[in-house]
């Protein structure tokens, strides 16, 4: 396979594969060192995966290499050559690039628009006849190619993220850092597209450092990978001489993960039954339709789905932030509208996706808002006077019954880590009886300790009789959790399965709308 | 000549009020899709719009020279928006607030500056005579165009042209559509919108300059009758594109021409409810191209009203 022929305006940086090395690299801010003493290799024409937890330093290290911050100590080289980088241009300019984990795409442009506003010589008047031509023609000499006149915000997630892809090799680009490429994707886009990743790196085209904590990705795609750890180089290793279990040991070091919590033998009544519900979508364009939808008691009943399929307006539907135009919602066979005093009564419990800004008041303490369930409760009554003496003394039984790190239960919710505001919220929500629990994305941006902790709080409310609903685009935590599977895809159910018989690339099929 | 031609008065007095009073509304239209295809939105655009009016008339009396009054009106309009782009800069402060207090500001300073001006007649802007073909003196009335229209009507093409075709245009829709991706390819979103308000103000100023020099045609305190707060939500109407906005300002330009077209064939009657016309139109206009969910299809994504 060839080098990728470019335009003339893109063919200025080298044609092959730039190999990259970091000696000694170390960043302090103030008397934090985020980086230590990391040194790291990546050969031209490889394809090397970067691991480790959140606050490993991974992103620290890779905007040293992409000069958003310049090192305290250290060296970058280029293709063995000393290569200082300024600032992100410079860097640019040596032929490296950087695929964002959030899409820095324009989403009113289409993506020839996209790809001819990115470059450093945009003429004054465009001809778009002309550009379209030499697009065309650089896309022909690609693996992979995407629609050039679809604006990019009608576009699927998998063809967003192979234009970006796209766009950094158009832009000369021949060592690209990718900061978790898939989180977004379905598992066959992320397939698809990784796989064209490795074949540009396999023709010598490109060399790649991918940021990740998916092992099924490191494994399937790269040559070598790398272990970051508390700002520390603690692995590296050809990918074929190391098992999963070795790189979750060095990604967790001493640290063990709770055990997933058992799953009881469990059968119940219904407890929520949605029937016939018809609603607008967030554009106002689509169509929310779910025929039918029920959750027994002790039971965990997982939605799988790429975000943006319906998923948050079903949440806001059933916690009655979107009016329905037809259909009924019930929980233990009473009409349902989601007031308070419905939730409270009939018990039903929420964990809605970033809980600091969906479930919080951020800059109200952390009593406060354990607080918010029941501040004006008092026996089956309600209560005028707060007492404040009785929240502060329940907020300091949940922090430390769920661990919840603070300096103290009066210090503002937002100054808590993601971890420590969802184990706070969580316990708000399981605090008492609860008959029925809705979820969404609760582990999304969380490390390993406070994934596997949260968890089994969610198994043991399932174990203790609660009907569970989760919504999550992480198909893993579904497959762990769920005793059932639904597919969401374009406002619709459109797959169930047992858990037990689910199988990863059917559900994915039916994710992407294909089946 | 017989000059009588009864009921069909009211139509040709529309179509020609519909491009006598429409210029305005389209030269702070037009400024107004550039400063919100930028992601900011300025509503001070109406102080812009008599401060213009005042500047524009004091300087063509002075000089003697009404495209003098014009230029400065753009100049004093320019400077309004600079300011509103520059303070909306700096980090937490409201672009609409800021836009309020330039509208009382503005507004203010032409009543200031502007009382020795109430009473010197400055020279008019010239118009054509599109209406050279017909003998009836109704249609020649309706049909003498001004320059600033046809002016006008060639910047919105220009524009929209812009938009699709140049580079200016696609820095301009990215920066309003994402600050993030626009700082990604090395563009300063800040730069970029202080650039596009003070382009939106000095269009603004040149409506004012065709108000006082040309329809009414004389400078007092009450000559903007709100056309500057009706272009903002005109801007919104058109959905952000300079050729709609073209046709948006034609329709509230003829709805603003219906009550002195009645009075003309004799209503007496009631005629000044006719004169709220543009702004039961605006009223109309928001609630029709309102949604009670989701946001509005075409909007920068950037504009604080959307966010």
């Amino acid at each position: 396979m060839n080098a990728p022929a470019l335009p003339e305006a893109a063919s200025r940086v080298r044609r092959g594969a730039v190999g990259i090395e970091t000696v000694g690299m170390t960043m302090r801010f103030g008397s934090f060192t985020a980086l230590d003493a990391v040194s790291i290799k990546v050969r031209p024409g490889s394809f090397h995966a970067l691991l480790g937890e959140n606050g490993a330093g991974k992103s620290t290290l890779v905007k040293c290499i992409m000069g958003f911050y310049h090192a305290t100590s250290g060296d970058l080289l280029i293709d063995g050559f000393d290569g200082h980088v300024r600032d992100p241009r410079d860097a640019h300019a040596k032929g490296l690039g950087m695929v964002y984990q959030h899409f820095t795409l324009v989403p009113a442009l289409t993506a020839a628009e996209n790809l001819v506003i990115s470059r450093a010589d945009v003429p004054a008047v465009v001809d778009w006849a002309e550009e379209l031509t030499a697009l065309r023609a650089f896309m022909d000499a690609m693996p992979f190619r995407v629609p050039l006149t679809e604006p990019v915000h009608r576009m699927a997630a998998g063809e967003k993220q192979k234009l970006e892809i796209l766009k950094q090799l158009y832009l000369g680009r021949r060592f690209l850092i990718l900061d978790e490429p898939t989180s977004v994707l379905t598992p066959d886009e992320a397939d698809e597209v990784l796989g064209h990743v490795k074949a540009l790196c396999a023709s010598g085209a490109l060399s790649v450092l991918m940021i990740t904590h998916k092992f099924r990705e490191v494994t399937a795609f790269a040559d070598e990978v790398t272990v970051l750890r508390r700002g520390r180089h603690v692995g590296s290793g050809l990918v074929a001489d190391l098992s999963h279990a070795d790189m979750a040991a060095m990604m967790m070091g001493d640290a063990r993960p709770a055990a997933p919590a058992a799953r009881a033998e469990t059968s119940g009544a219904p407890v929520l039954e949605l029937v016939g519900i018809r609603a607008r979508d967030r554009s106002g364009l689509k169509e929310i339709a779910i025929d039918g939808l029920s959750v027994r008691a002790g039971e965990i009943v997982g939605i799988a789905g790429i975000s943006g399929n319906g998923q948050m307006e079903l949440m806001e539907i059933l916690t009655g932030q979107r009016a329905t135009s037809a259909g009924t919602m019930r929980v233990h066979g009473a009409p349902y509208r989601a007031t308070r005093g419905e939730e409270r009564r009939l018990k039903v419990r929420y964990l809605p996706e970033e809980p600091l800004h969906n479930a919080c008041a951020p800059r109200m303490s952390v009593a406060e808002n354990i607080g918010f369930r029941s501040f004006e409760a008092a026996g089956a009554g309600t209560r005028f006077w707060l007492a404040p003496g009785e929240m502060r003394r329940r907020a300091e039984r949940l922090v430390a019954d769920y661990k919840v790190k603070t300096t103290s239960v009066e210090a503002p919710i937002a100054a808590l880590s993601g971890g420590n505001v969802q184990r706070a919220v969580l316990s708000r929500e399981l605090d008492g009886e609860v008959d029925l629990l809705i979820i969404s994305n609760p582990c999304f941006g969380l490390d390993f300790i406070a994934v596997a902790e949260i968890r089994s709080r969610i198994m043991a409310a399932r174990n203790a009789g609660a009907a569970v609903l989760l919504m999550s685009e992480d198909l893993d935590e579904i497959l762990e959790l769920a005793d059932r599977v639904l597919v969401m895809s374009e406002g619709r159910i459109v797959y169930e399965c047992a858990a037990a018989e689910a199988d990863i690339p059917t559900l994915g099929r039916h994710m992407g709308g294909h089946a | 000549m017989n000059g009588d031609i009864g009921l069909w008065a009211v139509p040709l007095a529309m179509i020609g009020g519909a491009i006598r009073v429409s210029t305005p509304f389209l030269f702070v239209s037009l400024g107004e899709v550039i400063t919100e295809r930028s992601g900011r939105i300025n509503l001070g655009l109406e102080g812009t719009l008599v401060f213009g009016a005042m500047a524009g008339y004091a300087l063509a009396y002075l000089t003697g020279s009404a495209w003098a009054g014009v230029g400065a009106a753009a100049l004093a309009g320019l400077l309004f928006g600079l300011v509103h782009g520059l303070l909306c800069s700096l980090p937490k402060v409201n672009d609409i607030a800021i836009g309020i207090a330039l509208m009382l500001l503005g507004t203010g300073l032409a009543f200031f500056f502007g009382k020795p001006f109430i009473q010197p007649v400055a020279p008019d802007l010239p118009a054509i005579n599109l209406g050279w073909w017909s003998d009836l003196p109704q249609v020649q009335a309706a049909l003498r165009v001004n320059v600033l229209f046809l002016v006008g009507a060639a910047l919105a093409v220009a524009l929209a042209w812009m938009l699709r075709k140049t580079r200016i245009g696609l820095t301009l829709r990215v920066v309003g559509d994402s600050s993030d991706a626009a700082r990604a390819l090395g563009i300063r979103p800040a730069r970029v919108r202080i650039l596009a308000t003070a382009f939106g103000g000095a269009l603004a100023g040149i409506g004012g300059a065709y108000l006082s020099l040309f329809y009414p045609g004389s400078w007092n305190e009450g000559i903007s009758s709100g056309q500057g707060l009706i272009a903002v939500a005109l801007v919104i109407f058109a959905r952000w594109s300079p050729i709609n906005a073209f046709f948006a300002a034609l329709l509230f330009g003829a709805a603003g021409a219906l009550g002195p077209a009645l009075q003309s064939v004799g209503v007496t009657q009631g005629y000044y409810l006719f004169y709220a016309a543009p702004f039961v139109l605006t009223l109309i206009v928001l609630v029709l191209s309102s949604s009670k969910s989701g946001a509005l299809t075409g909007a920068p994504r950037e504009l604080s009203i959307t966010k």
